[in-house]
């Protein structure tokens, strides 16, 4: 499995639900066990992206935060 | 897809409670869920085509001011997504359909048909929301 981003989704300024739809539109797009990067600015964000792994089965590697903008880094199952 | 459906029944016709149901909408597609939505009354009139977007309007109890401040897609674009991305259904009520002299040409193509209670009913899977 590559530890290279194979895609960055600039989420930024979407409200809640769209970080989510737009990752998993995405999501659809990508092999099994490539990495997506979201940014994301929508407060709930991260309880809904780690919710959203969760329950999808999709593995969040990570997640940081960095000038009031959160980064979360997927493998896809 | 886990199994789960989350069945709607929309009755409102405000933007406020639209957007809410196409948030839920949109939020379950998203999570893997199936949508089973049922319009009736002014919901349903909301959905004429070539209208939906126009101002419906907010609840009594809401401030249209704060709604449009927010911004944010049209409830009708995030509906629109939520069909691209899951097993969305969206239903027009039959009785609804007739009490307001409508015909599914009259309807935007979001709705994917008319059907009765008991039709509606076959898809539920759990409980039923009313907005």
């Amino acid at each position: 499995m590559s530890d290279a981003v194979a895609r960055t989704l600039d989420l930024k300024g979407l409200s809640c639900p769209l970080p989510i739809v737009k990752t998993a539109q995405a999501m659809k797009e990508l092999e099994s066990g490539e990495l997506v990067e979201a940014l994301a600015t929508d407060p709930g964000s991260v309880p809904d992206f780690t919710a959203w792994c969760r329950s999808t089965g999709n593995e969040l590697v990570e997640h940081t935060k960095e000038n009031d903008v959160f980064r979360f880094l997927i493998r896809k199952k | 897809m886990d199994g789960q459906t989350l069945s709607l029944v929309l009755f409102s016709g405000t933007d406020d409670r639209l957007n809410a149901a196409a948030v839920l909408t949109a939020g379950a597609a998203a999570m893997g869920h199936r949508v089973n939505i049922f319009l009736q009354y002014w919901a349903l009139d909301a959905f004429r085509a070539g209208r939906i977007t126009k101002d419906h309007g907010v609840a009594p109890e809401g401030d249209a001011a704060i709604v449009q401040r927010h911004g944010g897609p049209h409830w009708s674009e995030i509906l629109r997504q939520a069909k691209d991305l899951g097993e969305v259904g969206i239903h027009a009520c039959s009785l609804s359909m007739e009490m307001l002299g409508l015909k599914e040409e009259d309807l935007d193509p979001l709705v994917d048909g008319q059907e009765g209670v008991a039709s509606f009913f076959v898809d539920v899977d759990g409980p039923v929301t009313f907005i």
